[in-house]
């Protein structure tokens, strides 16, 4: 039996439905919101309508804007000689956060799969290509995890782009920083050893 | 219900938010699926990568059950693959065709033992022959059997050149007569064992069992086609043998 009104179950069910949500914590997040309405319920709507209105893919690297290009690729300061290319736009705002990267993204919105069948169409593989040949660009570098489908994604890029004349990248692996070698997996210290460079 | 021992990782994917179900080759029960919580999770993310050998723990209230494992790692391979093209495109072959083509918790244990083998080989110059000779293996497993030893019209087990697409038996050059061109070129390396040699003959090898491959697939009822990863291994492999 709906212990609230069919719209207030509604939206129960909607926050339930969202990463990190169950049914009881979505009820929790609802009757904090409903003491709160003006204060936070409104403006949380009114953000999310806003949001859900213009939100939209750029249409250079695939990143999420609410405009036609994003904030990274309309800003003339960012270094269009490199792209990082990266899997979901999460990885874009991890780079982000780091600081350390000044050039521009491109967001292939996931990875070859062997078991869920995506292939390289289904993702944004021919539009990097398009870019890469369009002249600007000099290195591409990808960022792309660490995994048996991240890596083979790279390999089938850099097949790609191989007759673009650009430079192909990718990022280094081994020990994180502050990382100690006795936490760290099997196969984080050997491939951190076959990657070891002189000091 | 519980059971304990060891499997290779073949592949996994995600399950709510923290959850994943993964699909492990072992010896004893053939393809098996579980749960395994905190699967998609910081911890066990590293150690859950295809290819890995694992100790596993499967629990379930009945055997139908999909049950939830508990997973230790005993060997990783991913590292290893990861600097290497072909090693990589490999691994992802080796776990692709073993989802697509085995059926599930029928026990394999020469087919594990030969895959453990197989993938400790990894990187290793030879591989991509050694990766033909194991789908020659998989085809026996599978019921479609390839048989090289001696020719299908004379029996001689000398100067075996072709294999007979339909049944998959060898036959010699010369008795092949005018069927020779509706034949498959069967490479001596298959059977001699050691490296193929020019990128055309390994090409042939990839060819052969690619073709009963697709057949055996076929017969399970669903695509014919083989899985993506291993048309990147053949390219990868005939591409670094130049």
């Amino acid at each position: 039996m709906a212990e609230a009104p069919a719209d207030i179950e509604a939206l129960i069910a909607q926050f339930a439905r969202l990463p990190g949500l169950g049914p009881r914590s979505a009820r929790r997040l609802v009757l904090h919101l409903l003491r709160r309405r003006s204060a936070q319920m409104m403006p949380l709507a009114e953000a999310l309508g806003r949001v859900a209105a213009a939100a939209r893919d750029c249409r250079t690297c695939g990143n999420v804007s609410t405009a036609e290009l994003c904030p990274i690729c309309a800003d003339p300061r960012r270094d269009g000689a490199e792209i990082c290319v990266v899997e979901t736009v999460a990885d874009l705002w991890a780079m982000e956060r780091s600081g350390a990267f000044r050039g521009r993204y491109h967001v292939l919105g996931g990875t070859l799969s062997a078991f869920e069948e995506v292939t390289p169409e289904a993702l944004r593989i021919p539009d990097l290509v398009a870019r890469a040949r369009a002249g600007e660009v000099g290195e591409v570098i990808l960022a792309l995890n660490a995994t048996l489908e991240g890596q083979t994604t790279a390999h089938v890029i850099a097949e790609a782009l191989a007759d673009t004349g650009v430079h192909v990248s990718t990022l280094a692996r081994g020990v994180p920083v502050g990382g100690e070698l006795d936490y760290l997996d099997e196969g984080t210290i050997g491939a951190a050893l076959k990657a070891r460079r002189g000091v | 219900m519980e059971w304990r021992g060891e499997g290779l990782l073949l592949g996994l994917r995600r399950h709510g938010e923290g959850a994943a179900i993964i699909e492990v080759l072992t010896p004893d029960l053939g393809r098996h699926a579980g749960v395994v919580r905190g699967g998609a999770g910081r911890r066990l993310a590293p150690v859950l990568q295809p290819g890995a050998q694992l100790a596993l723990v499967w629990r379930a209230r009945l055997s139908e059950h999909i049950g939830t494992f508990t997973v230790e790692l005993l060997r990783p391979r991913i590292a290893e693959a990861l600097g290497d093209r072909v090693a990589l495109q490999g691994l992802g072959a080796v776990c692709a065709l073993l989802l697509r083509a085995l059926p599930e918790r029928a026990p394999e244990p020469g087919l594990y033992a030969a895959t453990c083998a197989l993938l400790d080989a990894l990187g290793a110059p030879d591989w991509p022959e050694d990766y033909v000779r194991w789908e020659v293996d998989l085809l026996g497993t599978l019921g479609q059997g390839l048989d090289l030893g001696s020719c299908a019209i004379t029996g001689a087990t000398e100067g075996l050149t072709h294999v007979s697409p339909r049944t998959g038996r060898a036959v010699r050059g010369d008795a092949a007569g005018g069927w020779a061109e509706r034949l498959l070129p069967l490479p001596g390396w298959i059977a001699a064992g050691g490296a193929a040699g020019p990128a055309g003959a390994l090409e042939a090898g990839f060819a052969l069992t690619g073709h009963f491959l697709g057949r055996a697939l076929a017969s399970l009822g669903g695509d014919a086609a083989l899985p993506e990863a291993r048309a990147r291994l053949v390219a990868a492999a005939l591409r670094a043998r130049g």
